[in-house]
This record gives C-alpha cells, sequence and structure tokens, in this order.
C-alpha cells in the first residue's frame, strides 16, 4: 500500500500553515502505511545560503560537536539546528561540495535532502509520532510531500522511508513498487550516481535527477520514466519550485488531486483533502493514467 | 427519519443499523448519513429496501454488495463503489474511482460524472449508466448486463469480453481484444431506451449510441447457452 500526501500552496498566505496542514493530511494516511513516516518543506531561500538536513541513530553523541566539525569545511558558515534525529545545517551554498565531503568521512551521519529550500525529515514509526517528533506541524513553506510507508521492496529503516532526495532541492515519494530498479540502478551507477539502499523508489528519484542533470526539465523527465520505469507507480515528485504527479499507465494505486485558487492537493485517497480549507468548492478529480502534471511557482 | 454523523459515529454502527433495518420490528426506511469524509466502506452489505442519502464524498467500496437499498452519494466515490451489486440503486452524483460496479450481480449502478479506469469490470448482470466518461479497461472480462456510457471510453474498452452489451455514445479510445462494434437493432434500441429512462437520462436518445459486444471467438461461445446470460 502506501499512503501519499502532497501540497502545493499558491496563496502566500497559507503559508505558515504548511507543516499544520500536511501533518492532519499524513496523519488520516496512517492505516495506508503505519511502518514509517517522512515530509519534505520546501521553506523560502536565504540569500546565499544552502541547506543539508542530515540524520543520526546516535544523535546526543554526534550532533553537539557537528558545528564545531565543520567548521573548517563550511569556511565558518555552518549552523546547525537539531530537531531529534535530525539535524538542518545552513550553511553558504557555495560550501556544499566541501561539507558533504566532510560529512562523507564523518562515522554515524547520513545526509537525507540538500538544496536551498527543501527539509527532509523521516522516521520509522507511526505518522503521527514522526510529525511530533520533528515538529511538522509548526513548519512553515510553499508547498511540500510526505509520505506513509507499508514497506514491499526493502527493510523498514529510516533510509528505506520516503521522500528519497537524490539531487538538489528534490526529492519523490511513492505508491508501488518497480520490477527493473535493479538494472536500472546499474546503469544510473555508471552514469554517476550513488546509492544509499537497495530500495527501488530511490531508484526512480535518481532516474529523475540524472534525467534533469541532462537539462530535462521535471514534466520531460517523468514522461522519461513512463517509458524507462516498469512496476507499479504513483509518484509525487517536489523541486525547488514546484511539485508533479505520475502515475503508471495501468494506474492501480490509488490518487485524487483538489485544486482551489488557494492550493493544488494531492492524496492517495480523499480522505486525506477532506479538512482542507475550502475543499467543499474545490475541483476535485482522479489524475488520469500516464498523464505528467505539475505546478511551479 | 435518522441521521448518522460519521464525523461522531463509528462506520460498524451506520453499518450494522442499516443491516438491522431488514430485520422485524425495524421500521426506519430513509437514513441520512453526514461528514462521511471519504470512510470506506459506507452502507455496504445493506439487504433492505431503505434509502440512503450520502451528503459528502466517499472512499473505497461505497455500497458493496448492496441488495435492494437505493444509495445515493451526493459527492464523489473512491475505489470499488457497488462492487458485487445484487440488487438496488446506488447513484453517485459525482465522479467514481476504479473498477466501479465490478462483478455486480444486478441492479443499478448510475454514476452522474466519470468513472475511472476498470469500470464494469467483470461485471454479471449489473447494468451501469456513466454520464461522463469511463477510463480504461473498462468492462475487462464481462459476463452480462448492460454498461451505458454517454461521454467517451478509454483503452481497451470490453477486453476478452463475454456477453454483457456495452453501449457508448462518444468516442471509444480503443477496443480490447475480441471487442467489436456491432448493429443496434430494435431490442437494443429498446433495452436503451428502458435502462436511460431508469438513470433519469431524458437528454440523449438510444440512436446516438453504438453498441459492442464480444466477437465471440476468444472463449467457447456455444448458442445453445445464449440464454444463460
Amino acid at each position: 500500500m502506501c499512503g501519499i500526501v502532497g501540497l502545493f500552496l499558491k496563496d502566500r498566505d497559507l503559508e505558515p500553515q504548511l507543516g499544520a496542514l500536511l501533518s492532519g493530511m499524513l496523519v488520516t494516511m496512517t492505516d495506508r502505511g503505519p511502518d514509517s513516516a517522512g515530509i519534505a518543506i520546501y521553506g523560502t531561500p536565504a540569500e546565499g545560503k544552502a541547506k543539508i538536513t542530515v540524520q543520526s541513530p546516535e544523535p546526543e553523541a554526534v550532533f553537539p560537536g557537528l558545528e564545531a566539525a565543520l567548521a573548517e569545511a563550511s569556511g565558518g558558515s555552518a549552523a546547525v539546528a537539531v530537531k531529534s534525529t535530525h539535524a538542518v545545517i545552513t550553511l553558504d551554498a557555495g560550501k556544499v561540495p566541501a561539507v558533504r565531503a566532510a560529512l562523507a568521512g564523518m562515522s554515524g551521519i547520513r545526509v537525507m535532502g540538500v538544496g536551498e529550500a527543501v527539509e527532509i525529515f523521516k522516521e520509522v514509526g507511526l505518522p503521527k509520532d514522526v510529525i511530533a517528533r520533528f515538529e511538522i506541524a509548526k513548519m512553515t513553506g510553499s508547498h511540500g510531500i510526505g509520505h506513509t510507508r507499508m514497506a514491499t521492496e526493502s527493510a523498514v529503516t529510516t533510509m528505506g522511508a520516503h521522500p528519497f532526495s537524490t539531487g538538489a532541492d528534490q526529492c519523490l515519494v511513492h505508491n508501488g513498487s518497480l520490477s527493473n530498479h535493479n538494472g536500472l540502478r546499474r546503469v544510473l551507477r555508471q552514469k554517476g550516481m550513488t546509492f544509499e539502499t537497495e530500495n527501488d523508489t530511490e531508484v526512480a528519484a535518481a532516474y529523475l535527477t540524472a534525467e534533469m542533470a541532462e537539462g530535462k526539465n521535471l514534466g520531460e523527465a517523468l514522461d522519461g520514466a513512463l517509458d524507462d520505469l516498469d512496476g507499479f507507480f504513483t509518484f509525487v515528485v517536489g523541486t525547488k519550485s514546484g511539485f508533479g504527479v505520475l502515475r503508471d499507465p495501468i494506474a492501480c494505486k490509488p490518487a485524487v488531486m483538489a485544486e482551489t485558487d488557494q492550493y493544488v492537493a494531492f492524496g492517495s485517497e480523499y480522505r486525506a483533502l477532506a479538512n482542507l480549507p475550502g475543499i467543499e468548492t474545490a475541483r476535485v478529480w482522479e489524475p488520469e493514467p500516464a498523464t505528467v502534471y505539475f505546478w511551479e511557482h | 427519519m435518522p441521521v448518522i454523523d460519521l464525523a461522531t459515529t463509528p462506520l460498524r454502527e451506520l453499518n450494522q443499523a442499516l443491516h438491522d433495518a431488514a430485520a422485524p420490528g425495524h421500521n426506519d426506511t430513509e437514513f441520512e448519513v453526514i461528514n462521511p469524509k471519504g470512510a470506506h466502506a459506507v452502507a455496504v452489505g445493506v439487504s433492505a429496501p431503505v434509502t440512503v442519502e450520502v451528503k459528502g464524498s466517499v472512499g473505497y467500496y461505497c455500497g458493496g454488495m448492496n441488495e435492494q437499498a437505493s444509495i445515493t452519494v451526493h459527492g464523489s466515490a473512491g475505489p470499488g463503489v457497488a462492487e458485487n451489486m445484487m440488487s438496488g440503486t446506488v447513484v453517485i452524483k459525482g465522479d467514481a474511482s476504479q473498477y466501479a460496479g465490478a462483478t455486480g450481480r444486478g441492479g443499478l449502478l448510475v454514476i452522474e460524472g466519470n468513472a475511472a479506469s476498470r469500470c464494469g469490470i467483470s461485471m454479471k448482470g449489473i447494468n451501469i449508466v456513466v454520464r461522463g466518461n469511463i477510463g480504461h479497461m473498462s468492462a475487462f472480462m464481462a459476463q452480462s448486463g448492460n454498461l451505458v456510457v454517454l461521454g467517451d471510453a478509454g483503452e481497451a474498452l470490453g477486453d476478452s469480453l463475454y456477453e454483457a452489451r456495452l453501449f457508448v455514445r462518444g468516442a471509444v479510445k480503443s477496443l480490447g481484444a475480441d471487442c467489436i462494434a456491432k448493429e443496434m437493432r430494435p431490442e437494443h434500441l429498446e433495452l436503451l431506451e428502458g435502462l436511460l429512462a431508469e438513470a433519469g437520462i431524458t437528454d440523449a436518445r438510444p440512436e446516438e449510441f453504438t453498441r459492442y459486444g464480444s466477437a465471440r471467438t476468444l472463449y467457447n461461445f456455444n448458442i445453445d447457452n445464449a440464454d444463460a446470460y
């Protein structure tokens, strides 16, 4: 199964409520995926700054010294904000490669996502507990996506939870299972992509990242996915400025969308959308199979 | 008339009240359900001639296995609406998600909006009338009954069809294996006129539809068994 939610705000007045709205949507999808949950929220980028979200299984040991440990690589720009098992490192954008290299040399710390706008939080456990642990309901932002996981293709671990981020400000959540992910992972490794897990969804995320690195926009990359990915999928993809939706041609994984003047919302089921403001008068529809949808700010 | 608020009443209480309506000594025949908010399995397994008005959208399997009841959803329905319906009527004022009316054995399912993929899959006697369009693989392996579509049909309509009759007013994107267009004979026009009337549709004429059915090359059709459908 698995549950997916996504919310793209058109009305900036709703931005302070993004975390609260997405949290409510995610919790309604608990019975589609009680194993683990994750959320990616896109905030307003700060001029010249980037963010790296990291996770540690031993946060008490690793995070207190992190700022000092990254001082040299970040030119003194790294500021660490700890949230439970995750920490968001804000730093000068130009220092990202050096800091990533430094992080790669540390033990007990893993990168969840990198970008100017995105922060990613995911953990094993019930969605309501994951939401509370990272105080998602207090977060503000322009758009976000979330996932509740019922695992099929790989183990129930933090790293196997969604969203998967394989490129700057890119992330993907998935309901379904891919059958050609092993072969595609080999091809993508040859192109220089790196993988953290044996998970099928990470391959889909890396595929889109690789396609966009070759100059495609999100819509073109999603179009390519229809030919190159084999299996069942409903994807919701986040980028710095927008989000996209794609269902495989068979489309047996459910999906429903709603649009008002204030937002575009996605849910695996209508239940996830039922408490959004103005849903009574929203345009609600089921996205067509094999059809790319995307919205940008 | 009992009004059941799903914001405060567990779903099982609603369905139990509807099941109890068939028992002696229960006189309620009209029920209203408010705040469904996409709940699953609303009004499933009803087996009494009651009316159920659902004010809002429902999730999976609304009206499943219905027998005799008239269920109206003033909103949209999730996957599997009226699945395996036996008799009675289910009306969806909005859209229906995938496999609407799947395996239905009788009764009438009316979808006033669009139906998604696999509408009427494996239908076995149910009548389905869709005012809008239907998605791909609709009426897959449909055995008997009638599927009427005022709009367009998606890819692979009627794939591996048995003896269900399909009537489509709009365009068909493609026909599935062993599904072909057939002549509209007087008995089909008469049948369709009755189905449209039963569904409350007054702005479509039977002559505007094309009939599709099985070419009977995929399965072992024997004319001596025609009465069985």
